[in-house]
């Protein structure tokens, strides 16, 4: 029986701290993983507590991230809660598997400390990392502080494991900005947080040896497309429900309120950004200066569920307001930025006059400051004034040098 | 909101020292924030490291500031490193030298007219702990300087952060931490 650990009811944790003692709290069996800055703290706290008697469960360590990820694959059809860390080029090499874990339905919770991928080599945070994992099955839950990264592995544990989803799960944390940032963290007991997630309930695994099963099978054009359609199915009409009633129950546990969709000072808004990680919460303070200061109405919308993509809730946030800059904390290499995309396909079809335009920010670390929020948000009450885009669809924000811009 | 810029090589203990004077903080009920300025720096180079304090959830994560204090644990930083970086009319100094604050200033002119003390958190840190580790100091000469709070609520919050360590480190520190606020000049 592993020993419980007394948490203060506020520690000042970082995003990786936060996250490692959420893997602690709710048991996971296997943990295997391979170090990458700005991550490795998340495994190396999780390999210390499992170390002194605080889990009950085995710690590898493998050769690489793909290493890593195939033996969390393995575990998770074996019948265990699994569960890993990695960043960056880490993640890119673990692509091939994780199309793997979400085709076999593996419900594994994978958290991604957001960093920019090189060349060049840049250990600090942008979206680069998340980005790359949209078409690979996965959920993702995008944390905008440390305790975020806490409160969302709880989530994410909650929601994989349902036996109407068997997904696999990201948790995002901003690089260095979460993960390294030390903010007070409102904790949950270790009984309370285990309760919440509850016991492991495996389901087609290999282990229950008297049910045999095959796992990881080969099928062509015969059954491909069906398996896929069901995936596809699984995650665009089991998992809203379940994350939403997830969010319900944790409300009620610790009054902490989340939703699928962010909205913050949205309801009599002309303008709003529509962000991800950090830039979530300046924007917020900034939209706040913005009306006290200069009498803009300025709101937030900040993407807490990443996929599955919520579009029709994203539709319905945004669609009154009159002007929206999507930022995108990625290089889009050759078209617009993705959340600048996403927010297109879910306005296209309704009766909305907004007017959409794209600001690039923050890549390799870039800091993203209160002065960049202002100037966007003066871009935006100027396109909503004229109902039109008044500034090239896509802009540079924080870049040295002279201005840069597309379309 | 108050915002605190420390100015460390890696390897002196600034992110330890942000770090905990925010746990100490946080006990108060005040709302904190922690980080520095990463890269691939290697022990020796010379890096920063932030606080910020509030009475309301701590939002911003710029890493832009305009520091109330600035705190230099390294002597050597005062010239080779951009201190008064972002600085406001009222940012108050404290940096580690063996230098009084009037040779401090006319070895430095740009400190020249600016609220700058001096403490030799090198030598109390190596006199009471043995080693140069100026973090825990430079929090004593912070407390005597701000007011921020009294000395022995201090050093108690401060015997938790350190619970880990042994017993006769904890109490170097402690040592050290009185004596910088007694020394800060």
């Amino acid at each position: 029986m592993a020993d419980t650990m007394e948490l203060r009811d506020i520690e000042v944790w970082d995003g990786n701290m936060a996250a490692s003692h959420a893997l602690r709290q709710v048991q996971v069996d296997v943990v295997a993983a391979y170090p990458i800055t700005p991550s490795t703290p998340i495994v190396e706290n999780y390999a210390g507590f499992t170390a002194n008697g605080y889990v009950d469960g085995e710690f590898v360590m493998t050769e690489s991230e793909h290493g890593a990820m195939s033996c969390c694959i393995g575990a998770a059809a074996a019948g265990g809660r699994v569960a890993t860390a990695t960043s960056s080029q880490g993640f890119a090499l673990m692509v091939e598997t994780l199309y793997s874990a979400s085709g076999m339905r593996l419900p594994i919770v994978l958290n991604v400390v957001n960093r920019a991928i090189g060349a060049p080599l840049n250990v600090n945070g942008d979206h680069s990392d998340m980005y790359m994992g949209r078409d690979s099955g996965w959920i993702q839950l995008d944390s905008y502080c440390p305790q975020n990264a806490y409160d969302l592995n709880f989530i994410a544990f909650k929601v994989s494991e349902d036996h109407d989803v068997r997904l696999p799960a990201m948790v995002h944390q901003d690089g260095f900005m979460t993960s390294h940032t030390a903010q007070g963290v409102h904790t949950l007991p270790d009984d309370v947080a285990y309760k919440f997630v509850g016991e492991y309930k495996p389901m087609n695994d290999m282990l229950d040896l008297d049910h045999p099963v095959t796992h990881g099978v080969q099928t062509e054009e015969d059954w491909h497309f069906e398996h896929k359609a069901r995936q596809q199915h699984a995650l665009m009409t089991a998992v809203i429900p379940k994350i939403e009633a997830a969010f319900d129950e944790f409300e009620k546990l610790t009054g902490r309120r989340y939703n699928i969709v962010e909205s913050y000072n949205m309801d009599d808004a002309e303008v709003a950004v529509v962000c991800m990680g950090t830039s979530v919460e300046t924007a917020r303070e900034v939209a706040e200066e913005m009306r006290a200061q200069h009498g803009i109405k300025a709101g937030v919308v900040g993407i807490r569920v990443f996929r599955p993509w919520p579009l029709e809730q994203i539709a319905a946030a945004l669609k009154d307001v009159k002007a929206i800059g999507a930022l995108d904390r990625s290089s889009p290499h050759g078209t617009v930025g993705a959340l600048f995309n996403e927010i297109s396909g879910s306005l296209f079809n309704t009766d909305t006059k907004t007017v959409l335009t794209n600001y690039i920010y923050g890549l390799g670390g870039r800091d993203l400051t209160k002065a960049h929020l202002v100037s966007i948000f003066t871009d935006l009450k100027a396109n909503a004034d004229a109902g039109k885009v008044t500034t090239p669809l896509q802009q540079y924000i924080g870049l040295r040098g002279p201005k840069l811009s597309f379309f | 909101m108050l915002e605190i810029r420390w100015h460390s090589r890696a390897g002196q203990g600034a992110v330890t020292g942000a770090k905990g004077l925010a746990d100490v903080v946080s006990t108060t009920g005040k709302h904190v924030q922690a980080f520095a300025f990463y890269g691939s720096a290697k022990r020796g180079a010379a890096m920063t490291a932030y606080n910020r304090v509030d009475d309301k959830v701590v939002m911003n994560h710029e890493k832009f500031m305009r520091p109330d204090y600035v705190l230099v644990i390294d002597p050597a930083l005062v010239y080779v490193a951009d201190i008064t970086a972002n600085e406001k009319d009222n940012t108050i100094y404290i940096v580690t030298t063996h230098m009084s604050t009037d040779e401090l200033i006319a070895s430095q002119p740009k400190l020249e007219g600016k609220k700058v003390y001096t403490v030799d958190c090198i030598k109390i840190a190596q006199e009471t702990i043995g080693k140069a580790i100026p973090n825990t100091p430079m929090l004593g000469a912070l407390m005597k300087v701000s007011e921020m709070y009294d000395i022995e609520f201090f050093k108690e919050s401060m015997i938790k952060v350190l619970k880990k360590l042994p017993q006769k480190i904890i109490d170097a520190n402690m040592i050290a931490i009185q004596r910088a606020y007694d020394e800060v000049k």
